[in-house]
């Protein structure tokens, strides 16, 4: 084959590539859930640019290799060489180089994504103070708290979700107000959990005797779930909460309503433990005993002295 | 430099047998290395398919969103002891038995450098194994947290039960962690001091030089790990309080102790497996490696920059950015010299004489599968798009693309390449090709469901679920259960090929590399006389060294 036709060829290859990778990168935006927070979408651009370059590298190499079992195969028995190339020092200092390009351009784009979660009034991820500092620092004090139009506490334990609202209603539902800041202090009881709303894009551990705020700035109306992502023992797999996020009228509304109402709602956990599903084997080996109590008792603030402050916002 | 110490530092070996093939050799205390190697291999093959019943109990349990197969501890159980077999008694002593067998055939020693020290490694691993799987039947059964074993869920324990299952899990691996250092200790002595006349670091097999960078990674980590462990058997059973949250214990720090390891610990698992790659595609494909010299050192550097990232495991514990953003760089960073192996391998293909026997559609499927891995794995170290998926099935999805689509495949290609120079014997071709096609398609259908499940914000370790994530559920438990299938005729192969397969000649891949110089399988001291290396490794492209020559050859050649 003349030498410019197999440049041709391989030219006309690496366009049908970018072609193709662009589109599957285009495809990928679906295969999230619905982008629920303004963070979502930005996570979401990020992913389909990781997948436009990831369907690339992936697509040329295993190409090649395709290729290869086509067109190359040996006849049999036949056990000569293939060819004596040992290496070609430019192309293994290009296929280093444009990697290590490629890999910072990531990276700055991670970065500047991760930025821009910021600038969307998403603030420092974590001040971490020891928990020696009974009295905050000076360089402390200049880290305010990002304004938030609400706070609502957040109190997980096992196996259960509770919030509290600021007329100390408290509830097994977390309603949030939409297009406005809201900032969620997370508190765990007993071991990690982690807050987790797909539709949200965010993801954050909760640590028993820490402090850790979580600034969230709801985009779209709607039902969400809210999900233990971490381990958290045997019922772990039903710590879900059922998440709203409504207009504003309607979430005052829904706060004036549940102060009215006694918020009680079963503990799927404990419920499990009275009757535990029927299964194929049945182990009944040792489980921490779920507690069915009641919210306000479980929602009682720490007031442990040597928490530990760590403001979240993503 | 170069030494031959060998005859020297393998004095305290056993007396040659009258019967190389004797089979009672095989559950003795031998101080051979190829008798080691295959104790190591057939005992992690057994403890792999303990733990590939356990994926498929719990793939079964997932098949339906409701709790219905196993309650919910034992289900916690399952995939506890399912990760850990898999990770501490398969792929990494798997991989020393491979190692064990291999690696003084390819350097041209008689034996490993503590031939009495490798027996006892070895010996550390069935007991510990054992222990390790006795825990499912104690009253309270198995440890349930996770292989990670975060604290404080692995602290909390039936009240007055000393022996209860976290404790026999962190004995056991703190156990298989010392075998694993004395091993590591042995194969980096070995490879710096016990290699033939002229086998200098450049002319050392890449298999070689990827099994030096994983054990020096043993070595520097795996302490970590076992500090981490002993602690938490402190909190667990002596009332200390080092991971105690409430108690003024830092749970986070167990977690940078427990990565700080078990990072580093894929790239144990998967370095050798990137050396098996270099070392069966350019037989089948009749080239010589492309890029060497490159591909020896991006091993070290993969173990090199793999110690930074630990904390990409870590993104969304209460980890402050400048940590986030700096691990981001680090993680990514390693894609660099895994990359350059990729493209090594795929330039090796290029333009050869393929022979697609099994070893070879083993090394292709797994190198393919390996993209989807690290391609997935640039993608979580993007802190932004982690923070939406860490903890997901799409992390189970990325790492079984590794563990299992690459790692395992990367081993199923060794056991049929080095088959024949082992037992002396030929597999059976058909069985293996058919081996192969139910392990990848099985593979795919496993694991790739996992990544859009993760996507949609599918949590990992849940033992019921959402039933709108059902459909991809059930494409992978039948995938799963196909992989069990699948390892059936693996079986059949092996052990009938063993007893009844055609007599293999020395080399019959034409293959380079000194391990095919000496008869199949190698005497007890592996080499009739120390062989001098006098040429690069992967000769295939020079038709003067097509053919492997005996050793006096090359002596006479200067």
């Amino acid at each position: 084959m003349p030498r410019f036709l197999e440049y041709l060829l391989i030219a006309g290859y690496i366009a049908v590539l970018l072609v193709v990778s662009h589109w599957i990168g285009q495809c990928a935006y679906n295969w999230m859930p619905v982008e629920a927070t303004a963070e979502a979408q930005k996570v979401d651009s990020l992913f389909s640019f990781l997948t436009s370059i990831g369907s690339f590298i992936i697509l040329g190499l295993v190409g090649m290799m395709v290729y290869s079992v086509l067109f190359f195969r040996a006849p049999k028995n036949d056990y000569s060489e293939g060819h004596p190339s040992r290496g070609d020092i430019k192309l293994e200092i290009l296929w280093t180089a444009t990697p290590t390009l490629l890999v910072l351009w990531i990276a700055f784009q991670g970065f500047n994504i991760y930025q821009q979660l910021n600038i969307l009034g998403l603030g420092q991820i974590v001040h971490l103070h020891t928990p020696l500092e009974l009295e905050a620092p000076a360089y402390a004090s200049e880290e305010q708290p990002k304004p938030a139009a609400e706070t609502i506490d957040v109190f997980v334990k096992q196996w259960d979700w509770s919030f509290r609202y600021p007329n100390n209603v408290t509830s097994k539902e977390l309603h949030l107000p939409v297009n406005l800041r809201t900032r969620l202090n997370l508190h765990a009881k007993e071991v990690l959990h982690s807050f987790y709303v797909p539709e949200f894009r965010l993801q954050q551990y909760i640590v028993p005797g820490r402090e850790i705020e979580l600034v969230v700035t709801p985009t779209r109306i709607g039902q969400y779930k809210l999900k233990d992502a971490l381990f958290s023992g045997t019922y772990f797999a039903l710590m879900e909460a059922n998440v709203h996020i409504e207009s504003p009228q309607q979430y005052s509304q829904w706060l004036s309503q549940a102060q009215s109402e006694s918020a009680s709602m079963e503990n799927q956990a404990v419920a499990e433990y009275m009757q535990p599903p029927r299964t194929m084997l049945k182990s009944n080996w040792y489980t921490v005993v779920p507690e069915q109590s009641a919210i306000a008792r479980s929602a009682t603030p720490k007031t442990n002295a040597n928490e530990r402050k760590v403001m979240n916002d993503t | 430099m170069i030494h031959n110490p060998s005859e020297n530092l393998a004095q305290n070996r056993e007396p040659e047998t009258d019967s190389e093939n004797n089979w009672r050799q095989y559950f003795s205390f031998s101080t051979d290395h190829k008798v080691i190697g295959v104790q190591y291999m057939v005992t992690t093959f057994i403890f792999f398919l303990i733990g590939g019943l356990l994926a498929m109990l719990i793939r079964a349990e997932l098949i339906t969103p409701a709790s219905n197969v196993v309650d919910r501890p034992l289900y916690n159980g399952l995939f506890t002891l399912h990760g850990t077999i898999m990770i501490f008694l398969w792929i990494i002593p798997f991989n020393a038995g491979i190692s064990n067998y291999l690696v003084p055939l390819m350097i041209g020693a008689r034996d490993m450098a503590f031939p009495l020290l490798n027996a006892i490694s070895f010996w550390m691993i069935p007991p510990s194994g054992l222990l390790l799987i006795s825990s499912f039947f104690l009253p309270n059964g198995t440890a349930q947290s996770g292989w990670w074993s975060y604290p404080p869920i692995s602290l909390q324990i039936p009240p007055g039960q000393p022996i209860n299952g976290e404790f026999i899990w962190i004995v056991s691996i703190v156990l298989i962690g010392i075998s694993s250092i004395m091993g590591a200790v042995n194969f980096v002595t070995t490879i710096f001091w016990m290699r033939a006349p002229g086998m200098t670091f450049f002319r050392m097999p890449v298999f070689v030089w990827s099994v030096l960078s994983a054990q020096l990674l043993q070595l520097i980590n795996l302490p970590s790990l076992t500090a981490a462990l002993i602690l938490l058997l402190f909190d667990l059973s002596f009332g200390t309080q080092f991971f105690k949250p409430l108690e003024n214990g830092d749970p986070i720090i167990y977690q940078h102790l427990f990565w700080f390891y078990s990072h580093p610990a894929v790239y144990i698992m998967a370095l050798p497996a990137f050396g098996i790659f270099a070392e069966v595609l350019p037989a089948f494909s009749r080239n010589p490696l492309f890029g060497y010299r490159s591909l020896a050192v991006a091993s070290l550097g993969i173990a090199f920059v793999s110690i930074f990232v630990w904390v990409h495991h870590m993104f969304t514990s209460a980890t402050p950015s400048w940590m986030r953003m700096l691990f981001m760089v680090t993680s990514m960073l390693v894609s660099v010299p895994t990359g350059v192996k990729a493209f090594g391998w795929t330039a090796t293909i290029w333009r050869s004489k393929l022979h697609l026997e099994t070893p070879m559609l083993f090394a292709m499927g797994g190198a393919a599968m390996f993209l989807l891995g690290g391609v997935t794995g640039v993608m979580l170290a993007a802190v932004p798009f982690d923070i939406h998926v860490h903890n997901t099935y799409f992390i189970v999805g990325h790492f079984h693309y590794i563990v299992f689509n690459t790692i395992t495949m990367a081993i199923f290609a060794a056991i049929y390449f080095w088959f024949p120079k082992i037992t002396g014997r030929m597999y059976a071709e058909g069985w293996g090709k058919l081996h192969f096609w139910l392990t990848f398609i099985g593979a795919n259908l496993t694991f790739f469901p996992m990544l859009p499940l993760g996507l949609q914000g599918m949590v990992r370790r849940i033992s019921s679920y959402d039933p709108r994530y059902q459909g991809w559920n059930i494409v992978a438990s039948l995938g799963g259960f196909l992989l069990g299938v699948s390892i059936l005729p693996f079986i059949a192969n092996m052990v009938g090929s063993c007893l009844y397969g055609q007599k293999a000649s020395d080399n019959p891949w034409f293959a380079t590399g000194l391990e095919w110089t000496t008869t199949s399988p190698p005497p007890r001291d592996n080499f009739a006389e120390i062989p001098v290396v006098k040429r690069p490794p992967y000769d295939y492209g020079d038709p003067k060294y097509s053919v492997i020559e005996p050793p006096d050859y090359h002596q006479q050649e200067h």
